[in-house]
């Protein structure tokens, strides 16, 4: 009885001090944010109980409805346009350095030096970069006689969302191409000296054998991709503004959502209640789409 | 090793394969390599040069902008308050995550499970968006403009997968010393001193690595906690110093590489060590 009694003093000493943290700063503000979504705010003071009346103005109130939905249709954007450009890059990568592709150890070393920098730096950079007047991307298009693909990249409302996009993918492909390629080395070798005996095909091999194998790490980088994309906010605060522009052509839930909570939807007032509604979307969002693609990725998923 | 893509072994269809591949490759080299290069020899240029010729090389290596930019632009102080922010977050992190691994992964007992899984709860949970009840604790708690807030804030984000990482790794380390360590009458503090946590040295190495760099490079938590620019770390301080500046593109090219120049001499000598951490949640 004394040694467990010892025992149960120790595990609290150990372990109290981190859930303490954990619970205060991560499960609480959950909960609260469930919570204070359900009232309507005066400032920052809670009013009164409203159910679900924060969230019936996102979804059918202008502006609310206007903002919401045009975030959320650019986030939506972000996740596709990553998983369609960015991760099938860093696959074709991952298997390139996989199959030791001539100098694969020095893209490897490259590839991830941008993964180490701050989307604050990497946003400010390329702000420079892509200025319509002065930047270098327009003046190496105008020397290289492409003087017609010279843009105002961020500062068109078709090409905003795109090319702050292809900037955060300029600093992430080498993220994905190395979980691949981690992925693609732990497969056995004797699976692939298999394969090759039985006279299968590179293409086959691929998509067929080594791709099936790799499905874990295939679920790990969707789920991140989809947090990462419903988390879009330094990208587009750095190159387009807090507002989202040019237009609100750039808004995302991140910039739309910080808006509400410490500047207002259009009249600059903090919006607790509203902007608590849209963390819980948030919430969900990450949640329910993760675990929808945990299951259906697990489900493809091969042991051997 | 078979399978390998080497141009000498392929077929005609092979090789064309092959060179294409190793041209893509070489394009993200290249475009990962020059805007750097650019941003490095930009910030010893006048704007009136970097404007008129852009590919040009400086005239000589001038070191003035950095100057102004870490004296009267503030970046020494960023500088500072960023290692002393990220320095501190992650000793906490470490000793109260790696504590807790160890009460969650050598001890049996019921509640290890859900104790376990209130630390996981945080790892698929955005914290941004709990930014709101974040604001108000932080406010009741009178920590508002103070490190201190930032370093629990920090300390949550990272707890998560620090646990998550470091459990999984105490769990493997066999009994034995421990046992061992019993009969000679030591307790669990020197348990966890003296054996587990010198054993779990490589695990808790990349456990620092992988939530040190987001720390470092965090953006949100200071612009939501902090007002004082003597705070401030520095991806704060350059986004006030972008747009103080608008218009100096050479304090700005020099600014943006003050933040990226000690990371990328520090990746040069550790990158292994770097992209092993930064992946580390990622592969099991």
């Amino acid at each position: 009885m004394k040694k467990n009694l010892n025992q149960n003093l120790w595990i609290a000493f150990f372990t109290i001090p981190g859930l303490l943290i954990v619970i205060s700063f991560i499960v609480i503000p959950l909960f609260m944010s469930m919570f204070n979504s359900m009232y309507s705010w005066e400032s920052i003071n809670r009013d009164q109980w409203i159910g679900f009346g924060n969230f019936i103005k996102i979804f059918t109130q202008y502006p609310y409805k206007d903002r919401f939905f045009n975030a959320i249709g650019n986030n939506v954007e972000w996740f596709v346009t990553t998983m369609l450009v960015q991760n099938l890059i860093g696959l074709l990568f991952g298997y390139l350095l996989y199959k030791r592709i001539h100098g694969f150890e020095i893209f490897q070393r490259i590839f991830f030096i941008p993964v180490l920098f701050s989307i604050v730096a990497v946003g400010f950079l390329w702000s420079l970069y892509l200025n319509p007047n002065m930047g270098i991307v327009n003046k190496l298009l105008t020397d290289m006689g492409l003087e017609n693909l010279t843009k105002a990249w961020l500062g068109d409302e078709a090409l905003a969302t795109p090319s702050i996009i292809a900037v955060n993918m300029w600093r992430w492909i080498g993220f994905p191409t190395l979980v691949f390629y981690a992925g693609f080395n732990a497969v056995p070798e004797k699976v692939v000296e298999a394969a090759y005996l039985d006279g299968v095909g590179e293409w086959k091999l691929f998509w067929k054998v080594m791709f099936p194998l790799i499905i874990p790490s295939v679920t790990i980088i969707t789920v991140l991709t989809l947090i990462g994309s419903l988390n879009v906010f330094e990208q587009v605060y750095t190159m387009a503004g807090l507002e989202g522009g040019p237009f609100y052509s750039t808004d995302t839930l991140g910039t739309l959502f910080y808006r509400t909570a410490f500047g207002g939807v259009d009249s600059g007032l903090p919006e607790i209640g509203i902007g608590s509604a849209i963390s819980v979307v948030i919430y969900l969002l990450t949640f329910g789409i993760s675990a929808v693609s945990i299951i259906g990725l697990g489900k493809k998923e091969v042991a051997l | 090793m078979i399978g390998d893509l080497r141009l000498k072994n392929s077929s005609t269809l092979g090789k064309v394969f092959i060179i294409v591949f190793e041209i893509m490759l070489i394009t993200y080299a290249i475009l990962i390599l020059y805007p750097l290069a650019n941003m490095i020899i930009s910030s010893m240029k006048t704007t009136r040069e970097i404007f008129k010729d852009p590919y040009s090389l400086p005239k000589a290596l001038n070191f003035k902008n950095y100057a102004e930019v870490w004296g009267t632009g503030g970046f020494g102080g960023y500088f500072f308050n960023s290692i002393i922010l990220t320095t501190t977050s992650m000793m906490g992190v470490i000793l109260f995550g790696s504590m807790a691994s160890f009460g969650i992964a050598r001890y049996k007992y019921k509640l290890s499970i859900p104790i376990y899984l209130i630390f996981l709860s945080g790892i698929m949970l955005p914290l941004k968006a709990a930014i709101i009840p974040l604001f108000l604790i932080i406010k009741e708690l009178n920590l508002m403009d103070t490190r201190l807030a930032l370093i629990l804030v920090f300390s949550a984000m990272s707890l998560p997968s620090t646990v998550f990482i470091l459990t999984g790794f105490m769990k493997t380390i066999p009994g034995d010393f421990e046992d061992a360590a019993r009969i000679d009458g030591c307790n669990d503090l020197t348990i966890y001193k003296n054996i587990i946590m010198p054993l779990s040295a490589p695990s808790i190495a990349l456990v620092t690595i992988y939530n040190a760099v987001p720390i470092w490079n965090d953006f949100f938590f200071p612009l939501v906690f902090l007002q004082s620019d003597k705070l401030k770390p520095l991806p704060l301080g350059m986004s006030i110093f972008f747009g103080q500046y608008q218009i100096s593109w050479d304090l700005l090219f020099a600014a943006l590489s003050i933040a990226i120049i000690p990371l990328l001499i520090l990746y040069m000598f550790l990158s292994k060590f770097f992209i092993r951490g930064m992946t580390a949640g990622a592969i099991k």
